[in-house]
């Protein structure tokens, strides 16, 4: 394909953005909606019955305090991913992203342990509304970090390769990338006190 | 590298060009909208005739012959969710969107090619998961296309595979909209400055925008609704529901109203999403066929954006029946009334163009003409429903259902099929056969008239909208002969369709070829490409010099935005 | 301008900021969660639970994700994306609560 398509990576004059910037801001746009959608929902809910649960009484805020580190830590390892291209340095971004991985797979341990103790005690989305929201809030969080592995270990590996080829281009991904996985770990700032403090 | 040594897959089936992936929205789009209207057809026999058997096919649909009531709601609800996630936003967007927005930006392609082609297939196999709905034991999905809880958590199984389905219809929008967006904004030629953009495009980035904040809350909805139906949750079911004199084994504690609110903040921007490129492809038509510029470029402009803002805010007049309360249902009574302005400005200087205009009186404008006057009706007729006190009478009748078809079927359809045979030349390098085109405008615009317009009537005596048979009541039984005139009236209108669609895929091949690249003598920037484009839309980069519409009706003469100024 | 193009030297001060963001976003999660200890009136816990919350996602905004040196495109898109959120969030639950959970539980 010799389509020819301008600001690819090189931002537009006008606007000073990449195509792909816009494009990801955009889209985060529309998560905010989507979050806030799930929310709006929780706030309606718990206004409507008079017996919501605490969050520190029946989750395991240990767990989730660890896990909220630990998205913390990865959101500054996806940064410096992209600051150590922006020092030219191949071997020091590899280095990062790989901890922010490592950083992923732990949270959606420590998450599946959270789910699998309460499954083991018989709670389940039909329990309550409480563990309704919750299951679903988190679940849906859950699969945007798996979307975020994805997309972390695709430009880890296979995708590094344009490193060589057009390194602009590819600090551009590292940098969508980076907003994508900032924007998860700005989902789960809320959704941890909401949830699991209130 | 070029891209007529593609194979034939890659060129036309998995394209990521722009102008194939439109024409595939455009296909597929016309597939989607003679399948919902053919449900419309067997639903009309049902209420012309009630009960009484099918002619030719209705042995193979029931066991009688005749439509039971499950399976009329369960066409009822496929019309709906057909006409518009899979029929008109496809069309509107997607067809239209897709092919025209890059050229008259000036761009090569879409921002992002491969994303592009995504959205179409996502949007292809949320069709045919919709359609699959219809295999379901017990039919597909019957809860209407606004699927109201707790009907629709307690319903059939089919509801699972609406859900499955809109959520892929969903991502598709949210994909597409991005791309349009990008587009739009970063890819425009020199000198394309945002007040020199075609209406199109900013009806088109509008309705990119409505779609990529409004659609998510529905996806979150959805997401809801399924964990009903799936997990057993209830965020959408009360406490001590009845079902079928059994209490219902749920936790409870959930609120119908919730999906009411989160499906009404998508579904009353969708309103805006199925009208807005069809007001931007008027203005396209009305501007080249008057030979003037648009009365008011700007004003219009900011009527667009203001309309796409203001329609995010007006949701809850859909629901003003559900009791709730006094101050919300006055917010909500003032910003519908104040909606309507921009909507009257934006019809307003498209009548204003027509103003002291020579108008070439072609095929495409008799349709973008008779879009003025049935959108008028549509809008107006809105009126009543946003006001609380009236919309308690009118409300969930067929008064309604009249009001929003004028909008979309005599409004947004006409406007679709003008732009058809408008770019028609742009898309094949020929042009539609004209006697057939004006067959189907007189044919299809009387016809459709006299589908709608009794619907007030019936409406205002308070006939009950999505009701199988109306005969079992007095009042009901009092306007049934309408019903008649109403279903003979479509089946012209389906029989009207003939020559289009006849036209539409025989000119392709056989009709007159164009004299040159711009045959209607139009000024926007599609029309300096090559009818059809090549596969990069332009061969060197294109230059804007003016505004667009630079059209004088004195002197005759048009100055393209893609020509310069000469002596 | 700051993530197009910057200079080692400028990249270095930025690191230097991320860590002591990280820093200040450990401290604040310390906080939040110690407050929920204290276990004080609903209210009170609620607001001071969403300005802890919206202080590090104002950071994490700020900072990770450059929103301090952005260019107007990306605020207009975020401004517009603010109003309607905040729409969203607050008018479902404006319904009168005492009116919905009398015909809910009947």
């Amino acid at each position: 394909m010799a389509v020819h398509i301008p600001y690819i990576d090189k931002p537009n004059p006008v606007t000073g953005v990449t195509n792909a910037k816009l494009g990801v801001w955009l889209f985060l746009a529309s998560e905010v909606m989507l979050f806030g959608a799930l929310f709006s929902a929780l706030i309606t809910l718990r206004l409507g019955v008079s017996d919501w649960p605490h969050g520190y009484d029946v989750l395991n805020v240990p767990l989730a305090t660890l896990n909220t580190v630990v998205l913390i830590f990865s959101s500054v390892t996806v940064v410096m991913a992209w600051a150590s291209l922006k020092m030219h340095n191949l071997k020091q971004f590899k280095t990062y992203m790989s901890l922010t991985l490592l950083m992923s797979f732990i949270f959606l341990g420590i998450k599946a342990v959270e789910y699998g103790t309460k499954f083991s005690h018989g709670i389940s989305p039909a329990t309550s509304n409480f563990y309704a929201i919750y299951f679903v809030i988190t679940g849906l969080h859950g699969l945007h970090i798996l979307g975020g592995i994805i997309v972390n270990a695709y430009l880890l590996g296979p995708g590094s390769h344009m490193w060589k080829s057009e390194p602009e281009r590819f600090t551009g991904r590292i940098e969508c990338a980076g907003l994508y996985w900032h924007f998860v770990d700005l989902v789960w700032i809320f959704l941890f006190p909401i949830l699991y403090l209130l | 590298m070029s891209h007529h040594e593609m194979p034939f897959w890659k060129k036309y089936i998995f394209s990521t060009d722009h102008k194939v992936i439109g024409l595939q929205y455009g296909i597929t789009a016309t597939f989607f909208l003679l399948f919902g209207f053919f449900l419309m057809i067997l639903m009309r026999w049902q209420l012309a005739y009630p009960g009484i058997e099918i002619p030719l096919i209705g042995k193979a649909l029931t066991d009688t012959g005749a439509l039971t009531p499950e399976l009329y709601n369960a066409l009822g609800a496929m019309h709906g969710t057909i006409m518009i996630f899979l029929g008109v936003v496809p069309m509107g967007v997607g067809a239209f969107g897709n092919y025209l927005v890059p050229l008259q930006v000036g761009a090569c392609d879409m921002a992002f090619p491969k994303l592009n082609m995504m959205s179409y297939w996502v949007y292809f196999v949320g069709g045919v998961i919709m359609m699959m709905s219809f295999l379901m034991p017990g039919g597909a999905a019957a809860s209407g296309w606004t699927s109201y809880p707790p009907l629709s958590v307690i319903s059939n199984n089919a509801q699972t595979v609406w859900l499955v389905a809109m959520v892929f219809l969903i991502t598709s929008s949210l994909l597409g909209s991005v791309n349009t967006i990008v587009t739009a904004i970063q890819l425009r030629a020199k000198g394309l400055n945002f007040m020199r953009w075609p209406i199109h495009v900013w009806a088109q980035v509008t309705t990119a925008f409505l779609l990529l904040l409004a659609f998510p809350p529905l996806e979150g909805a959805a997401v809801l609704q399924l964990a009903d139906r799936l997990f057993g949750s209830s965020f959408f079911l009360p406490s001590g529901l009845v079902v079928s004199g059994e209490k219902l084994a749920v936790a409870g504690g959930g609120n119908p109203l919730l999906w009411q609110h989160l499906f009404w903040f998508l579904a009353h921007p969708e309103v805006y999403v199925l009208i807005l490129p069809a007001v931007g492809i008027v203005s396209e038509i009305v501007t080249t066929n008057c030979r003037k510029p648009l009365y008011g470029y700007k004003t219009m402009v900011y009527s667009i954006l203001f309309l796409g803002f203001m329609s995010f805010v007006v949701w809850a007049h859909h629901m003003f029946m559900t009791g709730m309360g006094v101050t919300l249902s006055s917010f909500f009574q003032a910003t519908t009334m104040i909606i309507s302005i921009p909507s009257v400005i934006i019809l307003t200087t498209i009548l204003l163009t027509l103003w002291g205009a020579s108008i070439r009186f072609t095929v495409p404008m008799l349709f973008a003409m008779a879009f003025l006057p049935m959108f008028a009706i549509g809008g107006l007729t809105g009126l009543p429903l946003g006001l609380t006190a009236s919309d308690i009478h009118l409300h969930d009748t067929y008064y309604v259902i009249g009001h929003f078809h004028y909008v979309v079927a005599p409004g947004t359809l006409f406007a679709l099929m003008g732009g058809v045979y408008y770019w028609y030349p742009k898309f094949s390098g020929r042009e539609m056969n004209e006697f057939l085109g004006k067959l189907h405008f007189w044919v299809s615009f009387v016809a459709i008239n006299f589908v709608f317009m009794p619907m007030f009537l019936m409406g205002s005596k308070g006939v009950s909208r999505r009701m199988y048979d109306q005969t079992q009541y007095s009042h009901g039984a009092a306007t049934q002969s309408w019903n008649v005139v109403m279903s003979t009236a479509a089946f012209v209108l389906l029989l009207a369709q003939i020559p289009f669609i006849w036209n539409m895929f025989t000119a392709w091949k056989t009709g007159k070829k164009v004299q040159n690249d711009n045959p209607w003598e139009a000024t926007t920037l599609e029309w300096a490409a090559s009818s059809p484009p090549p596969h990069e839309n332009f061969p060197t980069p294109v230059e804007v010099y003016r505004n667009p519409y630079t059209y004088s009706a004195t002197t005759r003469k048009v100055l393209p935005q893609f020509i310069p100024q000469e002596g | 301008m700051a993530s197009e193009h910057m200079s080692v030297e400028e990249v270095k001060k930025h690191i230097k900021v991320y860590w002591m963001i990280f820093g200040s976003l450990l401290v604040l999660t310390a906080v939040t969660v110690g407050i929920s200890y204290i276990h004080l009136s609903f209210t009170f816990a609620v607001i001071l639970a969403l300005v802890v919350a919206s202080t590090k996602a104002s950071l994490v905004a700020l900072y990770f994700m450059h929103l301090i040196s952005e260019k107007t495109a990306i605020y207009l898109t975020l401004a517009l994306t603010a109003v309607l959120f905040v729409i969203l969030i607050v008018v479902p639950w404006m319904i009168p609560m005492g009116a919905m959970r009398s015909w809910l539980v009947s």
